[in-house]
């Protein structure tokens, strides 16, 4: 009897429970970006204060607006400098590779099936690492310069996925032979760098080391327009196949016969992310937890829908870095623990947390 | 005649093992048609080849007798929906989403108020709308089918393909998702093609039958003609007892036959269509072309 109601009630155009439950949760979606977004602009301020030079969150705000609209707010020159010279270009650099990062792990994941996947499971830090050490070692590189380990990173990431790439376009781009080159590829480019590492001197070794470990020291204003403009191009591209996404996660037949043709989804995403992870690596270096966990985050919050799910996952990405980069600055100041050893540190609680108390069976089904 | 499903000497095979050879049928509107045949007999590869999941290596699928080689994926799916065997998932989301997802050949990057309209509709007719919030890898065998229904439904074609729809499920649910689906048959005039291992679910539910094995068609036709003890036993190896129940023949299996581990190939066995013997003199191989109206 209060079935019948309720459809008849829905006839005549008023909602159901359940619709009205489903709205709710669109609702909360929404919500949850605008109130995720608000807090990388509160946490931005925050993390501006952190530092030698004591600066209250009220004036880095307005050293920020000063200089995009200048003489609206009175601000000490040197607050000013510290500010958008120092403090806000590495935390700018750490919102854009988080976000990157962010974003390429849970499209890789999607495209692969795979929790695991990672913005790296195509063997990219591994390809990029091997690069860097050739440059630090023999003084191999395609750039020099102030790029010479920049170059070297970027190419052989690059190099790296589109070896994979290309062998998954020739034998068949399944999940499996994509995740398979990807390890194989992965042990081999290790290999050679140990081997670099073998031959490597103090200063060579120092340096190969902490490029591994992944900072964001290397961010400043004349490196940003680069990626923003990588971004500006490829993160609307893989927004765009969000319903394909969505739909290959049931599976390459299920995502066939509702239109979606999976190998050539999966090969688009995998060119367009490597583009995007190869661009943040050669200047950070390995950050590997971010890509993994963000988008479990988000999905544990979100559900599946890859329409709230990439872009989610890139702004967790983005908080946590900027996060962990903040403590790593100063909780031992004035040593600099590397971005990536802190990410692990502050983003593993945090996840396990989510893991423990939140929709768990919302992923691994 | 009006035909809305032809299938012209499909062949497929991995590399020189033929799976499929020469599988010829044609299917009216408004008919729930089921291929039954032992395993490895080619049934869920004819379903997928005709929805073009996999690609035949000869042949022509038909559906309103326009070619299925000449439409891009979009245009074959707003035309074939297709029911998974398997309903497992890499990453789980809510009914609601994953219904949705059946979407995707009408919609391009934003859902409106109408395609979620007949999302909320399909979830009603198949009683399933207080799931939709539930994840699905969180639903019951039978549950998850239906939702797999649904998202074939929204997809809103004339043909819908089921690929061993009732595998999992107890008994209430197979005649549940049975009756479902011989409903959407006869009150949208739908056809159904249902790739099915159980043969009295067969006979009970469809107009017609094509029973295959070796990946050839070995005989069609209303359920009465195809389900014999002559026909079963040639297929399965089986000696069963035909009996009727409610106007549909219903198979009670009586024993095995030894084959001494293998089948035997049964080529020189006789095999009846639902008419005398004569009517195939020659091996059953030699079947080409089967119309079901």
């Amino acid at each position: 009897m209060a079935k019948t109601v309720r459809q008849i009630s829905t006839r005549a155009g008023k909602r159901s429970r359940m619709q009205e439950a489903h709205d709710s949760f669109v609702f909360a979606r929404h919500l949850f970006m605008v109130v995720i977004i608000a807090f990388i602009i509160i946490l931005t301020g925050v993390i501006i204060t952190l530092g030698p030079l004591d600066i209250s969150v009220a004036e880095a705000y307005r050293a920020l607006i000063d200089r995009l609209y200048p003489g609206y707010f009175e601000v000490e020159p040197l607050t000013s400098r510290v500010v958008w010279n120092i403090r806000f270009p590495r935390i700018m650099g750490g919102i854009l590779a988080g976000f990157g990062l962010g974003i390429c792990g849970c499209v890789m994941q999607a495209v692969l099936k795979n929790p695991l996947a990672s913005p790296f499971t195509l063997g990219i830090s591994a390809g990029a690492q091997f690069g860097v050490s050739l440059a630090a070692v023999i003084g191999i590189s395609i750039v020099g310069g102030p790029y010479l380990l920049v170059g070297n990173a970027f190419l052989f990431a690059l190099l790296c996925s589109g070896f994979i790439i290309g062998l998954a376009a020739i034998k068949g781009a399944t999940s499996e032979t994509l995740i398979l080159a990807g390890i194989a590829v992965n042990y081999f480019f290790s290999a050679m760098s140990q081997l670099f590492k073998y031959f490597a001197d103090d200063e060579q070794l120092r340096l190969m080391t902490s490029w591994g470990m992944g900072d964001l020291a290397a961010f400043s204003w004349s490196k940003i327009p680069l990626i923003l403009a990588v971004f500006g191009i490829c993160i609307p591209l893989l927004m765009l196949k969000a319903w394909d996404l969505n739909i290959m996660t049931a599976g390459d037949d299920t995502a066939k016969s509702i239109g979606v043709n999976a190998e050539h989804v999966r090969i688009f995403i995998m060119l367009v992310s490597s583009l995007v992870v190869a661009t943040v690596v050669c200047f950070t270096g390995t950050i590997s937890f971010i890509g993994l966990v963000a988008p479990h985050m988000a999905r544990l919050i979100l559900g599946g829908d890859h329409r709230f799910l990439i872009p989610a996952s890139g702004i967790l990405g983005a908080v946590v870095l900027i996060a962990a980069d903040g403590v790593a600055m100063n909780v031992i100041a004035p040593t600099v623990i590397p971005t990536g050893i802190m990410t692990s540190v502050i983003g593993v609680p945090f996840f396990m947390y989510l893991m423990l108390k939140g929709r768990r069976k919302e992923f691994w089904a | 005649m009006m035909i809305q499903l032809q299938a012209k000497g499909i062949e497929f095979g991995y590399n020189s093992s033929p799976i499929l050879k020469d599988v010829s049928f044609e299917i009216g509107p408004s008919k729930l048609v089921t291929i039954v045949g032992p395993n490895g007999s080619g049934k869920s590869t004819l379903i997928k080849c005709i929805d073009r999941i996999i690609s035949p290596k000869s042949g022509s699928i038909l559906i309103d007798r326009k070619d299925v080689n000449k439409m891009d994926r979009m245009e074959i799916a707003r035309n074939l929906s297709y029911v998974p065997q398997s309903s497992a998932r890499s990453f789980s989301s809510n009914v609601f989403d994953t219904v949705l997802m059946g979407r995707r050949p009408h919609i391009g990057w934003l859902s409106s108020s109408d395609d979620e309209g007949k999302v909320w509709e399909v979830l009603r007719l198949l009683g399933i709308e207080d799931l939709a919030m539930s994840s699905f890898g969180e639903l019951s065998g039978g549950q998850q089918q239906k939702v797999l229904i649904a998202r074939a439904l929204v997809q809103e074609t004339k043909v819908m393909l089921l690929d061993e729809p009732t595998s999992n499920l107890d008994i209430w649910h197979q005649l549940d998702v049975m009756n479902i689906v011989s409903d959407l048959v006869r009150k949208r005039r739908m056809t159904a093609l249902i790739a099915l291992h159980d043969l009295n679910l067969a006979s009970k539910y469809s107009h017609n039958i094509i029973m295959m094995k070796r990946g050839r068609i070995m005989a069609v036709g209303d359920p009465a003609s195809v389900l014999t003890p002559e026909n079963i036993e040639a297929i399965y190896n089986v000696e069963v007892a035909v009996r009727t129940q409610s106007e549909a023949p219903f198979i009670v299996p009586v024993k095995q036959i030894k084959t001494n581990g293998t089948r035997p190939i049964p080529d020189n066995r006789p095999f009846t269509n639902g008419k005398s013997k004569s009517r195939f003199p020659h091996s059953f191989f030699d079947i080409k072309e089967i119309k079901l109206a």
